[in-house]
């Protein structure tokens, strides 16, 4: 009877679990902005799934891999600073990408649904797809990461104790690119770093190592994903906007109570 | 202090080198950073580079350690090389949770050989305590331990002494070279310390974009073109040392308590025995005067 709920609750749990640690390493590393130029080309993907009538996560997933490669291409010529490659990569994508959608004939696009997200229209093939893609992002995390915590403490030091520092770095952004093609649908193209972030952030106060926080994360975006459907089934609201709100609220609470600790 | 480094004999000639520099250029877009350098690294050897900002300290490190490619010239590295890398400061974000533990482990080591490697540079205590919380001179032994970790014939410490106070640096200093003499490695360190570093080290190379001057630390001292780079003013001196530091920095007097005598015209070598010879920068003697 609420299959559309359970649908949701599924699609939203496995964004929530890969967003823990993925959403931490963002963190760490400092990749915010990064992850937030890969939503923003997420968009252009979906225009270019409706003009090639592909699938649209497939298409959102070959685009976020293609923005990851202009960036290391930029970062490699380093003519630019990264913020700056970034900025111009992530709002001229944004905005073509809505100029793409709206040029496309005989299709009245749902934008409120691209940008802030429509979990609740998921159907069991997405979420098989988020799923397996969550699977298999979490499967390269947990090889790699003892070598992905080694380059964010010290890249040089990684270097010389051997570790290919710069494939690494490749595979990050790929892996981010994948964990943004599937947030897509639970919170849209504005609010997926957000989601990555928040738990991350809310995690660090209670975790002593970097793999407490990573799973701490995992916890609190999935507290947040169920926080935010019931959110929106009792008061009836944005079903991606109330899992962020939830998100932060836990954040705030975390904040505060640290405060009066200290 | 006794046994200063300085009064070691050069290394046997046909020793074979940890890695030998022959001709090393390298440019960064036109601008030639390193010109015709040389550089030999051999086992049980102390090998301090110093030299101006901007002089291409950092970039010949690189190339030690094979992090950078030269332009011209030749690199060659004996085939059991197997570098110990302390760099010259860590960041750690304040958002990644890590303990000290933790942070050897990336050595590939396991936790008795991280509690060793704790042990032998004095921090035992401190395997479970956060890095964020560590102090400047902590935080310099545990970088050491994590190349002790690789079990290094030769280590490169990059400006070891960084942000510790100066007794903590001498104290450094010495287990630099209580580790080159238990583990016979090479060592090649950075520093812009001309004071404390010159008793700790077999071989000074003063660099900028190419090599200055080489040898002990007594013959580039009085070398024209060292003078010349870091001023008339700078002058050996010796001074007995008549007294011992405790923990906390303070002077505990020995038997003879008369002042330490710097004596900034003499430019020989300094006396054997109690003696230890050293270089006094006049725009780092403030730092350095409270151990004078």
């Amino acid at each position: 009877m609420y299959d559309f709920l359970y649908l949701a609750l599924l699609a939203g749990l496995g964004v929530a679990i890969v967003a823990g640690p993925m959403g931490s390493l963002v963190v760490w590393q400092r990749m915010a902005y990064f992850g937030e130029t890969l939503a923003h080309g997420a968009l252009l993907g979906i225009a270019l799934g409706m003009w090639l009538a592909w699938s649209s996560s497939l298409a959102v997933i070959v685009v976020c891999l293609l923005i990851a490669a202009l960036l290391i291409t930029f970062e490699s010529q380093q003519m630019l600073a990264t913020d700056t490659v970034l900025g111009i990569l992530s709002h001229s994508s944004l905005a073509l990408g809505l100029i793409a959608l709206t040029l496309i004939p005989g299709v009245r696009t749902d934008m409120e649904a691209l940008l802030f997200g429509d979990i609740l229209t998921v159907t069991v093939a997405e979420v098989t797809l988020v799923w397996l893609m969550a699977g298999g992002v979490l499967a390269a995390l947990w090889r790699l990461w003892p070598m992905l915590l080694s380059i964010t403490v010290h890249e040089d030091l990684a270097r010389v104790e051997g570790v290919p520092v710069e494939r690494l770095k490749i595979v990050l952004k790929l892996l981010l690119a994948l964990v943004v093609a599937i947030s897509m649908k639970v919170v849209g193209v504005l609010l997926i770093t957000a989601l990555l972030i928040i738990p991350a952030a809310t995690a660090r106060h209670f975790a002593k190592t970097p793999e407490q926080m990573a799973s701490l994360a995992s916890v609190v975006a999935m507290l947040a994903v169920c926080a935010g459907l019931a959110a929106s089934w009792w008061v009836n609201t944005p079903v991606g906007p109330s899992i962020v709100v939830s998100a932060s609220v836990f954040f705030v609470v975390v904040f505060l109570g640290r405060g009066r600790q200290v | 202090m006794n046994n200063p480094a300085v009064l070691r004999q050069p290394a046997d000639a046909s020793m074979t080198a940890l890695i030998e520099l022959q001709g090393i250029g390298k440019s960064f877009a036109t601008r030639p950073v390193l010109q015709a350098v040389n550089l030999n690294l051999l086992p049980g050897r102390i090998v301090t580079l110093i030299g101006p900002n901007g002089a291409g300290k950092t970039t010949l490190v690189k190339i030690v350690l094979g992090l950078l490619q030269p332009d011209c010239g030749r690199v060659q590295r004996s085939a059991q090389l197997q570098i110990g890398y302390m760099p010259q400061k860590l960041y750690i974000d304040p958002t990644l949770p890590l303990q000290v533990e933790r942070f050897l482990q990336f050595a590939n080591a396991d936790t008795v050989e991280c509690l060793a490697a704790l042990e032998r540079v004095g921090i035992a205590h401190l395997m479970k305590q956060p890095v964020s919380g560590l102090s400047g001179g902590e935080m310099q032994r545990m970088l050491l331990a994590r190349a002790l970790l690789r079990k290094p014939n030769l280590l490169v410490l990059d400006e070891p002494v960084q942000g510790v106070d100066v007794t903590g640096q001498e104290a450094l200093y010495q287990l630099i070279g209580e580790l080159r003499d238990e583990l016979n490695c090479g060592i090649l360190m950075v520093s812009h310390d001309l004071h404390l570093v010159m008793a700790a080290t077999d071989e000074v190379v003063c660099l900028n974009q190419h090599v200055c001057c080489h040898g002990t630390p007594q013959q580039v001292s009085v070398d024209p073109a060292f003078v010349a780079l870091f001023g008339a003013k700078t002058a050996l001196y010796t001074h007995d040392h008549d007294h011992e530091h405790d923990l906390h920095s303070g002077v505990v007097h020995g038997p003879r308590s008369a002042p330490c005598q710097q004596d900034s015209l003499r430019n020989g070598f300094p006396d054997k025995g109690s003696t230890h010879g050293g270089v006094v920068s006049s725009a780092l003697q403030g730092k350095n005067q409270a151990d004078v």
